[in-house]
């Protein structure tokens, strides 16, 4: 049974990241003949030496004219292993926010170094965004080792400049991996010029990592999508709560409890449309039948009676401001969205804002404007059922919308 | 600890349920734009899974350009009956002889783009505010940077360059009067994930899918199905061979394959070793470099 990997990749233009991508998609034969043929009639036709492989990923207009990637462009592509999905993000600092969209949902991150120039700001900016976004696993790809003879003692210096300023980070997992995108060395196959180098190739890596734990199992959260009623005579009474579990297990006899209400029952059925199952556990889509009769509605959440969510109308956010037509308004007024649930919201106070290069916390400027990260609280006008981001990823996230435009204007993670 | 681990499939399958249940808590009247493709077969039968036992909140809405094959409408009907769904066809032929657009001329004309017209039309005229479309992200390049949530202005056109940033599972599906979303809810499948899927849950296909043999000719190294829609070159020979579809839309637009592949097993064979995409053979996607692009601006699927 092969399993799904998502994984960010975020860089500039000269880093080598579409070579990177390309030759991931190459060698695992993703690219097919007629997008080969397209992408080398295009580069020809733009008088470029060589095939362009960055014109795979840059698929907009814009992005193709003025040669930089905009938005975040998703490949694919599969091994026997696994089936990996890529979200390919621009790494300019103006495009934090798509780094940051990028980065909600990946497994893995991958960090460029061009090992000529070591760690550069960028470096350090793609790394507390994945930090930030919790992602499990980070993997520096010291890359264009050919150009710096395949050297040992370089690769070392820059692993530990590296090490140096991860400690600062809070990732669980990092890799360090000396490669080549251009040459293939370490992506697919194993380098013949750094025999000292005794760790996986990246693809290795990407097959074998585990990911399985990346969900929370322990703090069972199904937050409710919608009820189900058949009204049909073969489906009389059916009510079913249907939902995607958000984190731990459910299992049928469960006593569970409802939040906000608190009112609590047992779980009778777990329904789908394969038959009934006796556990569903995540990112798993299921309905759920409880033995009794209670007013349950989108938005509210199913967990465990001894296990809850913080249920709380004041939350202090860790938030990336979206928006390039106005900067955060102080004591304004936002839609919230939280897992299915939708509120209104209050801008407290902005505590300060975070240099996305360096940690330094700003206590001064508070002008919060597009692809800032700035620490933030919150009053909501109901009750939100959260958790710290820290321990899950979807009941610890929230989208801010401009009730004007109805533009998604901030991703905020809770503290 | 038990094993808790999805495959990718069934992972893929939990997330097109959760979109397409969002559609249905988020918007009032949305609609499944069906084309009779194996996409749009996967999201019907994917809203069949995520409703179960209630019926498909919403009806299909397919687009019929009066060109397609009769297998596609034979089959649509069938689904139709099956899982009691309600279905809205909108004419394009209907279009032409009211005179609100014109049909294409020359070898290669094709319906493909009038479809816009009589889809915004009927969109307006069901008061849809959310269209669900079978488009995926490895399907084309411009496809590759689409939301699951997309937003449409109120001339329906796409904007690529301002589209909401999407995180997480949170979908913003709010909007302005007059406004609509196009939601793709298989996004992140894969043509390879497709068959794979549909194979495992026995899915029944339309027999065009299926080798079969055919009347045919070649145009520009791709061979077309010889129809009544498509006026031949002199050159153009008509020859019969044994082929099948990797992709269903229009007669006029749709390549088919020279294949012997009568199973869904000979099917993932065949597409797993592939060197060419399915849209390969769509004429609609080779007229310019971002004709793909440059048609969803303007409101296509």
């Amino acid at each position: 049974m092969s399993d799904l990997l998502r994984f960010t990749t975020a860089g500039s233009v000269d880093d080598g990241k579409s070579t990177l991508i390309g030759r991931l998609l190459f060698d695992s034969k993703s690219i097919f003949e007629d997008q080969y043929e397209a992408i080398k009639t295009a580069s020809e036709r733009r008088g470029e030496e060589g095939v362009n492989l960055a014109l795979l990923t840059d698929g907009l207009k814009a992005e193709r004219e003025q040669g930089i990637t905009i938005d975040v462009a998703y490949r694919y592509f599969a091994t026997p292993k696994r089936k990996f999905i890529i979200a390919d993000s621009p790494g300019h600092i103006q495009y934090t926010r798509n780094m940051v969209t990028g980065a909600s949902t990946a497994n893995v991150a991958l960090v460029l170094v061009d090992a000529r120039q070591g760690v550069v700001e960028q470096t350090r900016r793609h790394s507390i965004i994945a930090s930030l976004l919790q992602i499990p696993h980070l993997v520096f790809c010291v890359n264009k080792m050919d150009l710096v003879d395949w050297s040992q003692s370089r690769y070392d210096e820059i692993r530990n400049e590296l090490e140096e300023f991860t400690g600062k980070l809070d990732v669980n997992d990092i890799q360090y991996i000396p490669m080549s995108a251009l040459k293939g060395d370490n992506i697919v196959d194993r380098s013949q010029h750094m025999p000292w180098f005794e760790g996986s190739t990246l693809l290795y890596y990407l097959e074998t990592v585990h990911i399985s734990s990346d969900h929370n199992f322990i703090d069972t959260r199904f937050p409710v999508q919608m009820v189900v009623r058949p009204n049909t005579d073969e489906f009389h009474d059916y009510r079913g709560y249907a939902g995607r579990v958000a984190g731990g297990v459910l299992k049928q006899g469960d006593e569970v409890m409802v939040l906000p209400s608190g009112f609590t029952s047992r779980i009778a059925k777990i329904d789908t449309f394969d038959g009934e199952v006796e556990e569903v556990f995540p990112p798993m889509s299921a309905t759920l039948l409880l033995e009794d009769d209670i007013d349950i509605s989108r938005g509210d959440m199913i967990v465990r009676v001894n296990n809850q969510p913080e249920v709380t109308q004041d939350i202090d956010l860790m938030i990336c401001w979206f928006d390039n037509t106005q900067p955060l308004r102080p004591n304004g007024k936002y839609a919230i969205r939280h897992t299915t649930a939708e509120a209104r919201c209050l801008i407290k106070d902005i505590r300060y804002k975070m240099d996305i290069n360096t940690l330094h916390r700003n206590m001064e400027d508070r002008q919060i404007a597009m692809n800032d990260i700035a620490r933030i609280s919150i009053r909501t006008t109901r009750p939100l059922l959260v958790d710290p981001y820290r321990t899950n990823r979807i009941t610890g996230s929230v989208i801010l919308i401009d009730e004007a435009t109805n533009n998604t204007v901030a991703a905020g993670m809770v503290i | 600890m038990p094993n808790y681990q999805l495959s990718h499939l069934k992972e893929l399958e939990s997330e097109s349920i959760f979109v397409l249940r969002e559609v249905a808590a988020q918007f009032e009247n949305p609609v499944i734009l069906f084309s009779g493709g194996k996409d749009s077969i996967l999201m019907t039968y994917l809203a069949v899974k995520a409703f179960y036992p209630a019926r498909v909140p919403f009806p299909l809405l397919h687009i019929d350009t009066g060109h397609n094959f009769q297998e596609t409408l034979d089959y649509r009907d069938m689904l139709v009956e099956k899982y009691g769904l309600r279905l809205i066809v909108g004419s394009v032929q209907e279009a032409i002889d009211k005179g609100e657009i014109a049909e294409e001329k020359g070898f290669n004309a094709s319906r493909n783009n009038l479809q816009t017209h009589v889809l915004l039309q009927a969109m307006e005229q069901g008061k849809f505010d959310a269209a669900m479309g079978g488009g995926r992200r490895d399907e084309e390049k411009a496809r590759a940077k689409e939301r699951f949530f997309s937003h449409r202005d109120e001339f329906g056109q796409w904007d690529p360059k301002n589209q909401r940033p999407e995180l997480w599972n949170l979908f913003n599906g709010r909007k302005n009067f007059g406004e609509h979303f196009r939601v793709f809810p298989i996004s992140n499948w894969t043509e390879l994930d497709v068959w794979q899927y549909l194979a495992e849950e026995e899915v029944p296909l339309p027999s065009l899918y299926f080798a079969h043999q055919r009347p045919v000719f070649r145009r520009d190294g791709i061979l077309l199905a010889d129809s009544p829609h498509i006026p031949r070159r002199p050159e153009e020979e008509v020859f019969t061979t044994t082929i099948r579809c990797r992709t269903i839309g229009d007669t006029t637009c749709t390549g088919v394959w020279e294949s012997t592949a009568a199973t869904i097993e000979d099917i993932i064979a065949e597409v797993a070793i592939s060197r060419v995409t399915e849209r390969g053979g769509r004429a609609d996607d080779k007229r310019s470099e971002t004709s793909m692009e440059d048609r969803k601006k303007q409101g296509y699927f």
